[in-house]
């Protein structure tokens, strides 16, 4: 393993503490329990966003806390769920009148503890609402498994339902919006390499130098298919033709394209996914309003991309365009 | 001779040792159908047990397992974290009251987790689950407890069921947490969380052989 950490164990820690020490004017960071907050949480009267995760996809979801996004994140171990703990003072900490809602990924571990968060919240008399974010397209039979898992989107949908809030939307009305962000938005990744968690020390799956796994969830899941190494414009065909598929996304159609990076891939790869995205989008008839391109999030140092689509209406586009500003993405300010 | 708080204690005590010493053990089994940190979530875990176990050494059983359940849920994370929290808020509280625990105790208190894993995780036995061996286990402890084995004969039936119940889950597709999104690729590997549970149950039964 060759990285730059201290120790395994302080990996989480460590990032933290840089955290605190770089966005002070944006963040407060707590530890023991560990969760981030804006620097002016509890906004009065404000519904409050949580978030959170394993830690190693960042900037998710720490750097997204701030004006015109979350209000806190909390860090779990790397690619691990947090605790209910967390979450709750995390809850606690944004609740500024208005109720809290949690946004969640699709995964075992994080619907289960921020279930428990809720409980404890809703006991000590603050209304929480929950919204799962389930966009990837790469787990076709639902019924037969967890359910589609949580990626690209919830980058979208941090950023659309913060602008909300801050617009002094109510809970219900958030919680609404969320859920019609995961109804319209649809994702499919695929990974170059593998990556690995710095307390296991070795790589998450072993992926042959002229391979690729597309269909890949953030965490090194495996997806759909393994096959040879295909040029750029047909891995973006191969990833962007299910996406479509699936809504579908139609003609007359004007949609976000965002192409995240694993964290390994560079943006001059990243633009020449665009560049044929924005092209067999425009050959279907769907227009391209809107973009998102670099590394949001990521699986640590895996090279790879994902591409998220999300439909937009009046609505969406003015609370993508709002002011933000966090660690992790700024603008309008 | 009934389990003693002294007994769950060195229960406790043991398994955090069996986790530590197959730490590796269940990540690799992890890495080949989740995500690799089952072992290392699990030896964080049950070390932050260890260091609260003092705290909580000389209260009744009940107390002890609801701490280790509450310190589990904190320390934990993932899906385990509140599974296995479960385990043990489910145990505390089919136990109210005991001073010391009798067969049918455990038999109770086994059967109230296994209904709280179930509930939790939403899981039903033949998934690739923590059920999988824990079902297995309970039936045989069910027929053990009609039987009029001691505690150490019973719990050693139990843990082999558990035993059984484990290696079952090698040819089974995964239908919940992350090892489903493998789908078929998922059978030809045991289920790490079953593997931990095997390894909870046959502690029981090696600490308590006696009994």
């Amino acid at each position: 393993m060759k990285k730059l950490i201290n120790k395994p164990e302080d990996v989480v820690l460590e990032e933290l503490q840089g955290i605190e020490l770089a966005h002070p004017d944006i963040v407060k960071v707590f530890y023991d329990p560990n969760y981030i907050v804006r620097a002016d949480a509890p906004v009065k009267g404000k519904v409050g966003l949580v978030s959170g995760g394993g830690s190693g996809h960042e900037p998710m979801h720490g750097g997204f806390v701030g004006m015109g996004m979350l209000d806190a994140a909390c860090p779990g171990a790397v690619f691990t769920s947090p605790t209910p703990d967390q979450m709750l003072e995390a809850t606690k900490a944004v609740n500024g009148g208005a109720g809290v809602l949690h946004i969640v990924k699709n995964y075992t571990g994080d619907v289960m503890n921020f279930e428990m968060a809720a409980d404890l919240a809703k006991e000590e008399g603050i209304e929480v609402e929950s919204v799962v974010v389930d966009d990837d397209v790469a787990v076709k039979d639902s019924t037969w498994t967890a359910g589609r898992r949580g990626v690209g989107l919830t980058v979208l949908m941090e950023k659309i339902v913060g602008a909300a809030a801050e617009e002094g939307r109510s809970l219900k009305e958030c919680a609404e919006l969320a859920r019609k962000v995961n109804s319209l938005g649809r994702s499919m990744g695929m990974a170059l390499t593998s990556c690995t968690v710095p307390h296991v020390g070795k790589p998450s799956f072993d992926l042959p130098e002229d391979e690729m796994e597309i269909g890949i969830g953030i965490h090194g899941e495996p997806g759909r298919t393994r096959m040879k190494l295909e040029p750029a414009d047909k891995v973006t065909e191969m990833l962007l033709t299910p996406i479509v598929e699936d809504l579908p996304y139609k003609a007359g159609d004007e949609v976000l394209l965002f192409v995240n990076s694993m964290g390994g891939t560079p943006l001059i790869e990243l633009y020449i996914i665009y560049r044929k995205a924005v092209k067999l989008l425009e050959e279907k008839g769907i227009k391209v309003i809107r973009h998102l391109i670099g590394p949001y999030i990521t699986s640590l140092e895996m090279a790879g991309t994902s591409i998220t689509l999300l439909k937009m209406d009046a609505d969406l586009t003015k609370l993508w365009d709002a002011p933000v500003k966090t660690a992790g993405m700024r603008w309008g300010i | 001779m009934a389990i003693s708080r002294d007994d769950v204690l060195a229960w406790i005590k043991n398994f955090a040792q069996v986790i530590e010493e197959n730490n590796e053990y269940l990540t690799d089994l992890d890495r080949e159908i989740g995500d690799a940190d089952h072992g290392a979530n699990m030896n964080r875990g049950f070390k932050a047990v260890l260091s609260k176990l003092p705290s909580v050494e000389s209260s009744d059983i009940p107390t002890i397992l609801k701490s280790v359940g509450m310190t589990l849920l904190s320390s934990v994370g993932g899906a385990s974290g509140p599974l296995y929290s479960t385990v043990f808020m489910q145990l505390s509280k089919s136990f109210a009251g005991k001073e010391q625990l009798e067969l049918a105790d455990w038999c109770a208190g086994l059967e109230a987790a296994e209904q709280g894993v179930q509930m939790r995780g939403k899981a039903v036995p033949g998934e690739k689950t923590m059920v999988d061996a824990m079902q297995p286990a309970l039936e045989a402890l069910k027929e053990a407890v009609s039987q009029n084995l001691s505690i150490g004969e019973a719990l050693r039936k139990s843990a082999d069921a558990a035993h059984q119940g484990m290696l079952a889950t090698i040819p089974l597709v995964a239908r919940k947490g992350r090892a489903s999104y493998l789908g078929e690729r998922s059978a030809n590997h045991q289920d790490p969380g079953a593997t931990s549970t095997y390894f909870l149950l046959d502690t029981a039964a090696k600490t308590w052989a006696d009994k």
